[in-house]
C-alpha cells in the first residue's frame, strides 16, 4: 500500500480507534502517537483495543502542548517509524484523532498515486498572509518562546516584551526562509526522508525548538528545501476561527461535508454520531471523483468569523453592545430627518411618502408621544408610541426603529419642540440624512391663535433650542449628510433642494417631481416677525423677511405655490 | 475600577456565599440522588412553588436537551408537585417553608446547592416557566454547546428572557400538563428592548418587551430586567447576585462584545402568561414574596382585570431559533 497515516491522538480514543480501523481496513498502515499527558491506563486501554488490527503501531510518546515543540518531535518520530517499518509507503498523511475521512480511502490512494512526486502542504511566507492571530507573525521566528502560552501567560508575555526591548533578533539557520501553513500535510517519502535525514537537522531542530507554534512552520519551511513539486494546500479540510482555533463539525454539517469532496475533515465533534456513521460505515461510492471543493464550507465559516468580529451593523442586543464609536455603523440602514418641512408645507408627509415610497413618520420625538406613520400606536417590532418609554432611552428607540424596519427607508420630522437628546447621535451617524429649514418653527406660532406674550416666550425658547442644534450640525465631528437652509432662502426656490433630497433618498424617485407639496400661506409672516422684534425678541434663524404689508390683499384666496425647476 | 473596588466586589461575593450557607439551614433534603451525578454531567438548578402543571413538560424539555440531573428546591408547595418531583429518577429535591423573599427570591438557596454540588459542571439555572434556546438547538445537544464553550475558554453563556404571550385573553386557552406552553403562548415582541451597561457589575441591563409596553408605560425604570446568564461552568467560588441577571466575579457578566462583534447567545422563552397566571398573580399579591413588593404582579393584575391584551399588530409569531437569530434577539456568534 502506498499511503501511510501518522496519527496524533490526545483525546476521544473511541473515535480515534474507529478511524484507525477505517484506515487499516483500506490497507493503510497507521503509526499512532499518543500524547504523554494521557494517563497510562487510558493509553493501555487504547493500545489494547487496537491490538488485533494489522499494521498499526505506536510511536514514542512526547508531551504535546499547543504551540510547543512536542508536537513536531512526535511527528518526526512517528514519521521515521513509518518510513522505516513500511518501505512500500510512498506518501505519508499526517492526521489527528479527530480527523474523519470523508471519501473512500481508495480514492485518496488513487489520487496520490496519480501524483507520485507531489507534496501537499500549505506553505506561505509570513509577510504575504494575514493568518496569524495575536500579533506575533514575523516575530515568532525572531524571538524565543520557552514558556507555555496556555499555562504561563504572564511569563510568556513578559519574556516577549523583554526581548522586544532588547531587540532580540534570532538568525534563521542555513538561510532558510520561514514559511507557515496548516499543520496537516501529506508528504512523499523522498521529501519527508530528506527533511528527517538532513545533516543539518540538529541545527534546525535547535532553532525551531524555540519558535512559536513550530508545528505550523517546521515542515512548512523545510519542505521548500527539498520538494520537487509542492501543492500549497492541505488535503485536510480544516477551518480556523478568529482566535486560531479549528472550527468543529457537527451532525448538521453532513450534507455540507458530503458536497465538499474533500478527502479528510477536521475537527469532528466526538459525539457527532451521524457523521461518523455516515462516513465510516457507508461505502459511499456515490461521491463523485472530483477535486476537493470546500467553497461552501469556507463561506459559512468566513461568515461566522465576520459575525464574531464585525457583527451586524446597527444591532444592539444581549451579546452585542458596542462602546460608542466602536459600533461599525450606528444604525442599520440610511434614514432621513426633516426639520421645518412639515411646518412649511401643509401636506408634506403624504407628499413625501408618495414621492419616495418611504415610510414617513411625523415628529417621532414629540413631547406628547411618538407620531408614527399612519397614526399607528405601535410600530414594527412592537415599538410603543409612549413618550415615557421612548425618552427612557431615546438612542435605543431610534436604533430599534431603524433595525426593525430594515429594507424600508424611514423618514421622520424633527423640530426644536422635540426631545433633543438624540442630536449628537444622529449628527454623527453616517446613515442619517438631515435637512433643516431653520426658523420654520415660527410658522405654527404665526398661524396659532395664542396670546402674543405666550408666542413670544415660545419663540424665544424654540429659537434657542434650534440654534443649539444647528451648532451641533455645524461642528467638525459630523458624519451625517447635513443640509441647512434659512427659511427665507428656502422659499425663494423650494423645489431645487427638495429634488436634491429626493434624488439622494433613492431610486424610487427617479422621475422629476411632478406634484409639489402645498406651502402654507405666509402672508403677514413678515409682519409677525417684525412684531416679535418690536417686543425685543429678534428671530434670526429664518433669514431676512421683508415686512411686505399691502400685497397680501391681491392673492389672499390663492395661496402661493412653489414653482417647479425644469 | 481600581484595586479597592475589586476588593469590595470580592467582599460582596464572600458575603453572598456566607449568606447562602446561612440560608442553607432552611433547606430540608427530601430525596438525594446526587450520587448519580458523573463528572461531566450538565446539571439544572431551579426553585418552584405550585408549578405541578408545568413540571412534566419542563423536565422533559431539559432531559431531551441533555441535562442529566435536576436540583430543585420546593418552596412549600401545596399542589402535590413535591411528591411528583420526588418520584422522578433524576431529581434531587429539597424543601423549605421559609420566605422566598428573605432568601433573595431563591438565589441564596441555589447558590448554596451549586457551591456544594456543581463545582466543575456546566449548570443551567432556570425557573419552571423558562425554556432555553441556543444556536442550533434543534440539531445539536446542549453538550455540543458546552464543549464548544469549553474549547473557547468561555465560562458563561447569556440568554435573554423573551416574554411569550397568547393572542387574546389568557383564560381563553387552558394549559394541559405535558403540553408545550409555547404552543399557546407563541407571540413575542421582537424589537422594543432597551439596554444599558451596569457600571458596577459590568452586565447589561435589558428591559422592554410586552411587560414594559403594557404594564409599565408610565414607569419604565421599574420594568423587569430581561438580561440573564443561565448557563455557567460553575466554580464553587461563584455566586449569582440577583436572580440569574448577574454574577460575581464580574468577568462572568461580560457575555457581550463591546467592539462591534457578536458573541454567541441564546434565549429563554418565558412562558409566564398562560391561563394559570391570574391565580398566580392574586396569590403572589397576598404573599408579597416577589420582587419590589410584588409590584409586577399588582401591575399585571390591574392590567389583566381591565382585559388588557398583550398581543398587538406587530407581535411576532414564534417559529424557531433561526427566526430569533435573524431578528437580532440572539446570535450564533462564531459558532457555525
Amino acid at each position: 500500500m502506498s499511503v501511510g497515516v501518522v496519527m496524533l491522538v490526545h483525546t476521544a480514543f473511541g473515535r480515534a480507534e474507529q478511524v484507525v480501523r477505517h484506515w487499516s481496513a483500506a490497507g493503510c498502515p497507521v503509526v499512532i502517537h499518543v500524547d504523554k499527558n494521557v494517563s497510562r491506563k487510558a493509553f493501555g486501554a487504547f493500545r489494547q483495543s487496537l491490538a488485533n488490527v494489522p499494521d498499526v503501531s505506536f510511536s514514542k510518546r512526547y508531551r504535546c502542548e499547543w504551540g510547543t515543540w512536542g508536537i513536531v518531535a512526535a511527528t518526526q518520530t512517528a514519521s521515521e517509524q513509518m518510513l522505516a517499518s513500511f518501505p512500500d509507503v510512498r506518501h505519508v498523511y499526517l492526521a489527528s484523532g479527530s480527523c474523519l475521512p470523508l471519501r473512500p480511502v481508495q480514492e485518496l490512494v488513487d489520487y496520490l498515486a496519480d501524483r507520485p512526486k507531489t507534496d501537499f502542504i500549505e506553505s506561505a511566507t509570513t509577510a504575504d498572509v494575514p493568518w496569524t492571530v495575536g500579533g506575533l507573525d514575523a516575530e515568532r521566528f525572531t524571538l524565543r518562546f520557552p514558556f507555555s502560552w496556555k499555562r504561563q501567560r504572564v511569563l510568556f508575555d513578559c519574556y516577549v516584551a523583554l526581548q522586544r526591548r532588547l531587540r532580540v533578533n534570532r538568525r534563521v539557520p542555513g538561510g532558510l526562509l520561514p514559511h507557515m501553513g496548516s499543520q496537516w500535510w501529506c508528504l512523499t517519502r523522498q521529501t519527508l526522508s530528506a527533511i528527517l535525514q538532513d545533516p543539518a537537522r540538529a541545527e534546525y531542530d535547535r532553532y525551531f525548538r524555540r519558535v512559536w507554534i513550530p508545528d505550523e512552520s517546521y515542515f512548512q519551511t523545510l519542505v521548500r528545501q527539498y520538494a520537487i513539486k509542492i501543492e500549497s494546500r492541505s488535503l485536510t479540510l480544516s477551518k480556523f476561527d478568529f482566535q486560531g482555533k479549528p472550527h468543529i463539525f457537527y451532525d448538521d454539517h453532513l450534507q455540507l461535508l458530503r458536497r465538499s469532496d474533500c478527502f479528510v475533515a477536521r475537527k469532528i465533534w466526538p459525539h457527532a454520531h451521524r457523521l461518523y456513521d455516515a462516513f465510516l460505515t457507508d461505502p459511499s461510492g456515490a461521491m463523485k471523483k472530483s477535486e476537493p471543493n470546500p467553497g461552501k464550507i469556507d463561506r459559512i465559516f468566513a461568515k461566522a468569523v465576520q459575525r464574531r468580529t464585525r457583527g451586524r451593523a446597527g444591532l444592539y442586543m444581549q451579546s452585542r453592545f458596542p462602546r460608542e464609536d466602536w459600533e461599525n455603523e450606528v444604525t442599520a440602514a440610511p434614514y432621513s430627518m426633516f426639520q421645518g418641512f412639515a411646518e412649511l408645507f401643509e401636506n408634506f408627509e403624504p407628499w413625501l411618502a408618495k414621492a419616495t415610497g418611504a415610510r414617513v413618520h411625523g415628529h417621532l420625538f414629540a413631547p406628547e408621544q411618538a407620531y408614527f406613520a399612519e397614526d399607528q400606536t405601535v410600530m414594527n417590532g412592537a415599538l410603543s408610541n409612549s413618550a415615557t418609554l421612548r425618552d427612557y432611552n431615546p438612542h435605543g428607540f431610534l436604533t430599534s426603529l431603524i433595525w426593525n424596519t430594515r429594507g424600508e427607508r424611514q423618514c421622520f420630522q424633527f423640530g426644536p419642540r422635540d426631545n433633543q437628546a438624540i442630536n449628537w447621535r444622529i449628527a454623527t451617524d453616517p446613515n442619517a440624512q438631515i435637512s433643516v429649514i431653520s426658523g420654520a418653527w415660527a410658522v405654527p406660532l404665526f398661524r396659532s391663535n395664542a396670546n402674543f406674550l405666550d408666542l413670544r416666550k415660545a419663540a424665544a425658547q424654540l429659537q434657542r433650542t434650534e440654534s443649539e442644534h444647528l451648532d451641533v450640525l455645524r461642528s467638525t465631528w459630523i458624519k451625517a449628510r447635513v443640509r441647512i437652509w434659512t427659511m427665507a432662502d428656502f422659499i425663494e426656490a423650494p423645489m431645487e433642494p427638495l429634488q436634491t433630497i429626493l434624488d439622494e433618498i433613492g431610486p424610487t424617485a427617479q422621475h422629476r417631481l411632478s406634484e409639489v407639496p402645498r406651502m402654507v400661506d405666509l402672508n403677514g409672516f413678515g409682519q409677525f416677525l417684525q412684531n416679535l422684534k418690536n417686543q425685543g425678541m429678534h428671530p434670526y434663524l429664518m433669514g431676512d423677511f421683508p415686512v411686505e404689508q399691502g400685497d397680501a390683499v391681491v392673492d389672499r384666496d390663492r395661496p402661493r405655490k412653489p414653482y417647479l425647476v425644469r | 475600577m481600581g484595586v479597592l473596588g475589586s476588593y469590595r466586589m470580592r467582599l460582596a461575593r464572600k458575603r453572598l456565599r456566607i449568606r447562602a450557607r446561612r440560608k442553607s439551614f432552611e433547606l430540608k433534603q427530601i430525596t438525594d440522588r446526587t450520587a448519580q451525578v458523573r463528572t461531566d454531567d450538565i446539571l439544572l438548578f431551579s426553585t418552584q412553588r405550585n408549578e405541578k402543571v408545568r413540571l412534566p413538560y419542563f423536565l422533559e424539555y431539559y432531559r431531551d436537551m441533555g441535562v442529566s440531573h435536576f436540583f430543585i428546591v420546593d418552596n412549600d408547595s401545596t399542589d402535590g408537585s413535591a411528591d411528583y418531583l420526588a418520584d422522578q429518577p433524576d431529581v434531587s429535591l429539597w424543601r423549605t417553608k421559609s420566605s422566598y423573599k428573605n432568601a433573595r427570591y431563591g438565589v441564596d438557596w441555589l447558590n448554596y446547592l451549586q457551591s456544594k454540588y456543581a463545582h466543575g459542571h456546566w449548570c443551567v439555572v432556570v425557573d419552571p416557566d423558562e425554556f432555553l434556546l441556543y444556536p442550533f438547538c434543534d440539531t445539536r445537544p446542549l453538550r455540543a454547546l458546552t464543549d464548544w464553550l469549553d474549547s473557547c475558554s468561555i465560562r458563561a453563556f447569556s440568554a435573554m428572557l423573551l416574554d411569550m404571550y397568547p393572542k387574546g385573553r389568557l383564560e381563553d386557552q387552558q394549559y394541559q400538563p405535558g403540553q408545550n406552553p409555547i404552543d399557546i403562548a407563541c407571540w413575542f415582541d421582537s424589537g422594543n428592548y432597551t439596554m444599558s451597561r451596569n457600571p458596577l457589575y459590568g452586565n447589561l441591563w435589558i428591559q422592554g418587551g410586552p411587560r414594559s409596553r403594557v404594564f409599565f408605560p408610565k414607569e419604565p425604570t421599574r420594568a423587569p430586567a430581561l438580561n440573564k446568564v443561565p448557563l455557567v461552568k460553575w466554580n464553587r467560588r461563584y455566586a449569582y447576585v440577583n436572580s440569574t441577571h448577574m454574577l460575581l466575579p464580574r468577568g462572568l457578566n461580560l457575555v457581550y462584545d463591546q467592539r462591534g462583534g457578536e458573541k454567541a447567545s441564546g434565549i429563554l422563552l418565558h412562558a409566564k402568561f398562560l391561563d394559570t397566571f391570574a391565580d398566580k398573580a392574586s396569590e403572589e399579591i397576598e404573599r408579597q414574596q416577589h420582587y419590589a413588593g410584588s409590584y409586577e404582579y399588582r401591575a399585571y393584575a390591574q392590567g389583566l382585570t381591565e382585559d388588557t391584551e398583550l398581543w398587538c399588530k406587530w407581535s411576532e409569531k414564534y417559529i424557531n431559533w433561526r427566526q430569533l437569530e435573524i431578528l437580532g434577539l440572539m446570535s450564533k456568534g462564531n459558532w457555525a
